[in-house]
């Protein structure tokens, strides 16, 4: 039996999206995993938005493009050259067999070109595709531009974005248009119109990145120790996940809290966790958000519960890190809180590394094997090192990837999955480098802004002084 | 509250107590809310579920017959069964109540669904 050409791997155009460029690999990595493809993904400056994969089927593009965020589109590669003569020359030699399906009376078609870090008037774009071996790609079938079968694109690499355009592409591909990216799932999650939000909600790219990463799929348990207004839950839940999480916060989850939309007075009763998968339809992913302690995970009956544990826990700046504990002997209620009062426990400061360190050995436990454990930890971008991540004898670190907050702190998004199951004498978790030793990262945070301060501050000072030596002289 | 997170759940977060499960049930308003019925993700959660405690967890709300005393063999081909299940683990909800620790007695409020599991700061 013979193999037509059709059967080998075909090579396809990938064009990423001009954001979050350090986690667009780990994004891709983990869908293809997620639908348990191995493929290899080349090495490549990561500031360039286009990059060719050879992919064993329509499917494998199909599955991958139903989730990724930071994909714009995929493409069904024709030909790659690294100037037009290049990429002529390139679709000339296609074989005959291959194109021919495409020029047949019936298959409507049209061209677009797409050009990065280089904006091209409308006569050089028609050059682009006049330009082209009209002998090899010979259309019969009529151009439509509103519903073509066929968008053929020429798509050119000027260079990454930021720096100066080169003169001519650096890279230049004929690709056939297969489908798209979620790049509109952004939109249509946008906290803007989210019913529920609180003060550092996660944006919905940015979650729905996390979901990604974490492997989340359908029937899985997806848990979230630091849930807030639930938006990972919201992501996890796009994928058909069950979801559920905790917070200490008591006023927020009883939408008590201040509100945190400006012009808003009051929170909607309803507003909940609950109501903000009831607004997508997915109220049926939830199980329950409740108020507790992320520091004791004794909560839990020990076995292994989640699937996958994905959260942002609080940094100390807008969301303060506590936990219960006695901070004041003196204002201790003694005896009962009358009937139908809340008390609200003393709280204590959660040291950040206290608080990796507790996720860590929290996930080692309660997270199946391979199931991740995605979070987020800041940083001093000038001191960090990669010994500041904590580790634990069960998780293997997978991805960590960098978002820039301004230049000197970032937030690296850090992803382990567990290998190893847990024991009674499995050892804790560890931070090789404490990175908050010294200065938590409150301090980091506002630490140059109080530098500006007393520097005006003292100049003001010197000032006055200068005035006052002036007025005694 | 799903009585599916109450199986989950322990009070073995307060001083002195070692199991803490499981937790009572003192219930003032329960809901059944329908929700989607999935034997699959039923399925995948009836190996994580303590059966005797969820019988008794049901029972503590007025709906202890709504479920067998046992997992029945071969339940992943068991509609009937997934069903029951489904219902007691997913569409029973405690509304307004409490939870209360099996060894000390404590009691963790729940309210408008949402369990308080917090200690107060003279128990941790």
């Amino acid at each position: 039996m013979a193999l037509t050409k059709r059967a080998i791997p075909r090579k396809y155009l990938i064009h990423f999206a001009n954001e979050h460029l350090d986690f667009r690999i780990a994004e891709l990595k983990s869908i293809f995993k997620t639908f348990n493809y191995e493929i290899n993904i080349p090495d490549k400056d990561v500031r360039d938005p286009f990059m060719i994969l050879e992919l064993p089927s329509l499917d494998c593009v199909k599955s991958v493009a139903s989730r990724a965020i930071l994909i714009r589109s995929v493409y069904e590669l024709w030909a790659h050259g690294t100037t037009f003569e290049d990429l002529n020359n390139a679709l000339r030699q296609l074989p005959k067999d291959f194109v021919e399906p495409h020029t047949s009376r019936l298959e409507t078609f049209k061209f677009q070109v797409t050009s990065f870090n280089k904006s091209l008037s409308n006569k050089q774009k028609r050059d682009r595709i006049e330009c082209l071996p009209s002998d090899v790609l010979d259309f019969q079938g009529k151009v439509d531009l509103k519903n073509a079968k066929h968008i053929y694109h020429i798509l050119e690499y000027y260079g990454p974005f930021g720096h100066d355009p080169t003169d001519q592409p650096v890279d230049v591909y004929f690709a056939k248009w297969i489908t798209d990216g979620q790049r509109d799932k952004i939109n249509e999650f946008h906290l803007q119109k989210r019913h529920f939000i609180a003060n550092t909600s996660m944006d919905a790219g940015l979650s729905m990145i996390m979901a990604n990463i974490g492997g989340v799929k359908k029937d899985m348990l997806v848990f979230d120790p630091f849930v807030g207004s639930g938006s990972l839950l919201v992501a996890a839940a796009i994928h058909e996940a069950y979801v559920l999480g905790q917070d200490l916060d008591y006023l927020l989850l009883h939408a008590k809290a201040r509100p945190s939309r400006c012009n808003e007075k009051k929170r909607a009763q309803d507003e909940s966790i609950r109501s903000n998968l009831r607004q997508y339809g997915m109220e049926k992913y939830y199980i329950d958000a409740l108020v507790a302690d992320s520091s004791r995970p004794g909560l839990w009956r020990e076995i292994t519960l989640f699937d996958a544990i994905i959260t942002d826990p609080p940094y100390g700046i807008r969301e303060g890190a506590k936990k219960v504990g006695l901070h004041d002997k003196d204002s201790l209620i003694n005896g009962e809180i009358k009937p139908g009062a809340q008390h609200f426990p003393q709280r204590l400061d959660y040291h950040l590394s206290d608080i990796f360190k507790d996720l860590l050995n929290f996930s080692a436990k309660y997270l199946h094997k391979n199931g991740r454990l995605v979070y987020w930890f800041p940083v001093n971008i000038q001191t960090y090192s990669p010994d500041n991540i904590p580790t634990h004898p069960c998780l293997q670190l997978v991805h960590n990837c960098e978002q820039k907050l301004n230049t000197r702190l970032s937030r690296r998004l850090i992803t382990m999955e567990k290998f190893r199951d847990f024991t009674e004498d499995t050892k804790e978790a560890v931070i090789q480098v404490d990175h908050f030793e010294t200065s938590t990262f409150r301090d980091m945070y506002f630490n140059d802004n109080n530098l500006q301060k007393e520097r005006q501050n003292d100049g003001q000072n010197k000032l006055s002084s200068d005035l006052n030596k002036l007025n005694v002289t | 509250m799903k009585l599916l997170t109450h199986n989950m759940l322990t009070s073995n977060i307060i001083k002195g107590v070692t199991k803490g499960f499981p937790l009572g049930i003192q219930v003032s308003k329960l809901e059944e809310k329908s929700v989607d019925f999935n034997p699959d993700f039923v399925a995948r959660m009836i190996p994580k579920i303590d059966w005797s405690a969820l019988k008794q967890a049901a029972s503590d709300v007025g709906k202890g017959d709504e479920i067998p005393a046992d997992i029945v063999p071969q339940y992943e081909q068991n509609e009937d069964f997934l069903k029951k299940a489904h219902h007691v683990l997913m569409e029973i909800e405690v509304i307004e109540g409490e939870l209360v620790c099996p060894e000390s007695g404590r009691k963790f409020p729940v309210s408008n669904g949402i369990p308080n599991m917090l200690l107060n700061e003279d128990e941790v």
